[in-house]
């Protein structure tokens, strides 16, 4: 394995920062301010890109920040594991930056200056978080993503939006506090170092660590990153529905979950590693447990007329796909896994993008709301189609690319029981999303309200929602590019 | 002296002791407020600039006490004026000397009346406080100890709030009834040695258990009142909410860390068997402080009390360090005890720069500020984050050390210290809740000067240094403290025996 030291990753993960930073100064003039957000996310995305040819050319990039003591380090490392999320973080950024320019003049929400800065800032910490080589330098990330964004989900200051906030802060700190923080000092008290291994199978612990203690450890980080939202520590997220929507889209599609499921999952593989974890068989089980989250979530979206809430409980669900695929422990069931880091984020981003184009509109936030909204609409509810039809994993779209390779591993680890999870869980996507897409076109409007004098939101948030429903399609017939770092990660 | 390498030419400590002292006595013939003001600020940059060939001229590589001094003082009684400096005592010199231009700058405006007169009981302080770090003689340092208490006294009783009488008493009868206990100590020990008072001399001599542990004891309740430790941490919140705002800072920065400094220079090595044999109960009165502290920290809708309280737990975090014994611990005990002076004084110097503002302590009475302070509230959040243990912070990295040190130590009770950690961030993010968001704001008040953005920026300075590359700070610490732990373990073997040596004590 190539090792290269290089400072490009340094300007990367800067690129946000030195956004925010300008993005505060120009407050005043919000012309001046968007300009900065969206050239900070343009000039992080191509950063990030010009590094995917040296990654896939099966080097890894290293960058050595600070030293804190003997074993921690402040280390940046892009390696093709990294790649997955740095690119769809940095690239849905771009698309974000625009759509909440859209958003948030259509609306005339106030501060939008802390709403730009602090976006900024949550982009810094996922990007900090992909790059991170060992568990302190991702923690510390994981912490600052934390942080920026509880002014975002409190944007509204009302008693709703505190509360959801409350909840939101309560939740992650407790866990990263009460779970992490222990989990993080007992692995550097055992083995004396917090870097993570080259590849997926070794993991940092020697044979001498008693396997009761390993195993402890490794709940702790499961539950620890609590925003993979898995059940039973996934409440913050409906809570955080009070937020704008471009947070919502942020927080439920690129950067506060897949922080945590990419933390989740780079602890199992880079900590943990595949052979610790099948010697102590903690793969199956926790396939199981975070299957009965698929399951529930699904349940509950069923349940909801809001449009945002279904859209967060899809996602509580679709978050435990990638924790399930990896926790297989195969092949396939890896790769199913971490493409569908990918692959749900431009979708689900465009669901939220297109629930936002709609609330914008027409400020309709329930399903039965909407009938018949579809024709006088037909760019947003088309990208929703296409959207809801990945999430369910209908061939040509890239949800598609994940069902396909998890039922694969889930094959070769010879387990019916998760194949009956995936099954049912199709079953109830199509049940929550098809109906909303149905009703919206072919639904009638009421009567009372023929939806007179609406069309479709402004061209900057039409424009963004358009282009990731179109990645998704790309992606899933043309899966190669996530696939390429995803084989180079299971090597 | 072989425990003395001493100091070729430039007396640098004595100095550092008289410079403040003969800067009151000329400033007693100053006139004008004006004039003190500058005089002080002068007087302590001047120190905190002299500090400073310390720590450049401080070889690591040694255990030994550096920029030693000697001289003979009470002849008749063997009592000597002997100073030195080790890897413990260096960084709390140089924290002292450093905090005090920033109390005298907190105090610019906040101080009204009676402005010499305050002036100089800081600078009295400081010579105070600087020799307890310095002194080697115990007779020296005894005496330095409670010269300490006067000039802290009078900060609270002339300059406090309103309950500053009942505040000052309360402070002054608990240290007292400390430092009485150390007198006693201190003499026996000073018999048990041949009529000598040089504390180096005191370590690692062959005391009977039942004498270590006497002795422990006695040290133990001077230093824990200090610290302060939970269940005599009672007058901490009392003094801290009547103190002017530099009385808060140099008591939180400096003199709490002379209660664990004691520990450190006194307990562990004169007593090691005796630290062995208590040590652990009084690991678990620190969890009790850490728990404790943070619930009463979150309860709070004083401010100041709020921050008073948050240092009961973090120090309870620094004797948690202390008496698990080992290096993480104690090197993370000494360097949090730093973090807590960097971040709980800028905590104390922001509510008073509130206070001077609205003239109330109360959270609900500044909520929705950041819309009319945004530079206030960017310094606030900071050192709150600081103060909660954020990673890249300083106190994270202090945090980090001391439960690797437990955890090694005893997993159970490392981890009955991470609810501690967690309701640190609850108090902490509460607070910062009601600042930053809830309520109207206050278009009234106007955003800092450039005086006091001058006093906090040093301190945010030190809180990204120390979080980021601590190793500066680390390095001078490692010699000492691998001298400290095996001057501790050194008798490891009688401690074995030391249930029933406990059954033997009276």
């Amino acid at each position: 394995m190539e090792t290269i030291i290089c400072s490009r990753l340094l300007l990367a993960l800067l690129a946000p920062l030195v956004g925010s930073i300008f993005v505060m100064l120009t407050g005043k003039n919000p012309n001046v301010r968007e300009s900065c957000s969206l050239v900070a996310a343009v000039v992080t995305f191509s950063i990030v890109i010009s590094l995917t040819g040296q990654v896939l050319d099966g080097a890894q990039l290293y960058y050595n920040i600070f030293n804190i003591v003997p074993g921690v380090t402040i280390t940046l490392r892009a390696d093709a594991f990294s790649m997955i999320f740095a690119l769809i973080a940095s690239c849905l950024w771009v698309g974000a930056s625009i759509y909440s320019m859209g958003y948030m003049r259509g609306l005339h929400e106030h501060a939008q200056t802390r709403f730009n800065a602090c976006f900024a800032i949550a982009i810094f910490g996922a990007i900090g978080v992909a790059f991170s080589d060992n568990f302190f330098t991702m923690y510390l990330f994981y912490e600052i993503v934390s942080v920026s964004t509880y002014p975002l989900v409190a944007h509204h200051e009302d008693e709703e939006g505190f509360e959801g906030a409350k909840k939101y802060m309560l939740y992650l700190t407790t866990t990263a506090k009460g779970l992490l923080l222990p989990a993080m000092i007992l692995i550097y008290v055992l083995t004396g170092t917090l870097d993570f291994p080259h590849d997926i199978y070794s993991g940092i612990f020697s044979g001498d660590v008693s396997s009761a203690l390993v195993t402890m450890l490794y709940i702790f980080c499961l539950f620890g990153f609590a925003k993979n939202g898995v059940m039973p520590v996934h409440h913050w997220l409906p809570g955080a529905m009070v937020a704008p929507t471009p947070v919502s889209a942020l927080l439920h599609a690129v950067a506060v979950v897949k922080v945590g499921v990419f933390c989740t999952t780079r602890t199992m593989l880079y900590v943990f590693g595949v052979d610790t974890m099948s010697a102590l068989n903690l793969g199956i089980p926790t396939a199981y447990f975070v299957g009965f989250t698929i399951i529930m979530a699904s349940v509950i979206a069923l349940s909801k007329d809001n449009l945002k809430a279904r859209l967060a409980y899809s996602t509580v669900s679709q978050l435990s796909y990638i924790i399930l695929g990896v926790a297989l422990l195969t092949p396939a069931g890896i790769s199913g896994g971490l493409v569908h880091i990918a692959n749900h984020a431009f979708s689900k981003i465009t669901l939220f993008f297109c629930a936002g184009a709609i609330y914008v509109a027409t400020h309709k936030k329930n399903i039965s709301d909407m009938h018949g909204l579809g024709r006088k609409m037909p760019f947003t509810f088309g990208a929703f189609a296409i959207a809801s039809l990945s999430m369910i994993g209908v061939p040509g779209v890239a949800g598609f690319i994940t069902k396909w390779q998890l039922l694969m591993g889930t094959l070769q680890a010879h387990e019916l029981g998760i194949i009956v999870i995936l099954l049912a869980s199709t079953l109830l996507n199509v049940g929550y999303f098809a109906p909303v897409t149905f009703k919206a076109f072919f639904g009638k409007p009421p009567e009372d309200e023929p939806y007179t004098g609406i069309q479709e939101a402004s061209m900057a948030m039409v424009i963004p929602l358009c282009i990731t429903a179109f990645v998704s399609v790309v992606i899933g017939i043309y899966p190669d590019f996530f696939m390429n770092f995803v084989k180079a990660v299971i090597g | 002296m072989d425990f003395l390498i001493m100091n070729e030419g430039f007396p640098l400590l004595s100095c550092l002791i008289f410079l403040p002292l003969v800067g009151a006595l000329i400033l007693l013939f100053l006139p004008g407020e004006g004039l003190a003001r500058m005089w002080s600020l002068l007087v302590t940059l001047a120190t905190a600039v002299l500090s400073f060939p310390l720590y450049t001229g401080f070889d690591p590589n040694t255990a030994l006490y550096q920029f030693g001094e000697h001289k003979e003082w009470i002849p008749s009684l063997n009592i000597n004026y002997t100073l030195g400096i080790d890897g413990i005592s260096l960084l709390l010199v140089l924290l002292t000397t450093f905090i005090m231009p920033l109390c005298v700058l907190g105090s610019w405006t906040y101080i009204q009346k009676r402005v010499k007169e305050f002036m100089i009981s800081l600078l009295i302080m400081e010579t105070a406080m600087i020799g307890v770090f310095v002194a080697l003689d115990f007779a020296l340092f005894y005496i330095l100890w409670e010269a300490m208490l006067i000039p802290m006294y009078l900060l609270i009783a002339v300059w406090g709030g309103p309950r500053k009488t009942y505040a000052s008493i309360k402070f002054f009868l608990y240290t007292l009834a400390g430092s009485v206990m150390l007198l006693v100590a201190i003499i026996a020990l000073y018999l048990h040695n041949d009529y000598s008072f040089s504390i180096p001399q005191m370590m690692g001599q062959d005391y009977s258990l039942t004498f270590q542990i006497w002795v422990f004891l006695a040290f133990c309740l001077a230093f824990a009142i200090k610290v302060p430790m939970f269940p005599v941490h009672t007058w901490l919140p009392a003094a801290h909410v009547e103190a002017p705002t530099a009385g808060s800072v140099v008591l939180a920065s400096v003199l709490l860390k002379m209660g664990t400094y004691g520990f450190l220079r006194f307990c562990l090595p004169i007593t090691p068997e005796a630290t062995h044999v208590i040590g652990p109960y009084l690991l678990f009165l620190s969890i009790a402080g850490i728990i404790y502290g943070g619930l009463t920290a979150l309860a709070q809708s004083d401010m100041k009390k709020l921050v008073a309280y948050s240092s009961v737990g973090h120090m309870g975090f620094v004797t948690l360090g202390i008496f698990v014994l080992n290096k993480n611990g104690i090197e993370g005990a000494i360097l949090q005890m730093i973090n807590h002076g960097v971040t709980t004084g800028a905590l104390f110097l922001c509510i008073g720069m509130l206070y001077e503002r609205t003239h109330s302590r109360e959270i609900s009475d500044h909520s929705g500020i950041a819309k009319n302070l945004p530079i206030f509230v960017t310094f606030l959040t900071i050192f709150s984050l600081s103060s909660l243990a954020f990673p890249a912070t300083n106190s994270f990295v202090g945090e980090f050390l001391i439960l690797a040190g437990a955890f090694s130590h005893n997993k159970i009770i490392a981890g009955m210290a991470i609810p501690g950690a967690i309701l640190a961030a609850a108090y902490m993010f509460r607070l910062l809740q009601y600042v930053l968001f809830k309520g109207p704001g206050r278009p009234d008040l106007a955003d800092l000067n450039m005086r006091e953005i001058a006093t906090l920026a040093p301190l945010l300075v030190f809180v990204f240094w120390i979080g980021l590359a601590p190793e500066p700070f680390m390095n001078v610490m490692h010699s000492s403290v691998d001298h400290l732990i095996e001057q501790v373990n050194l008798v490891k073997h009688v401690a074995e025996s030391a249930p029933i040596a406990i059954a033997m004590v009276p």
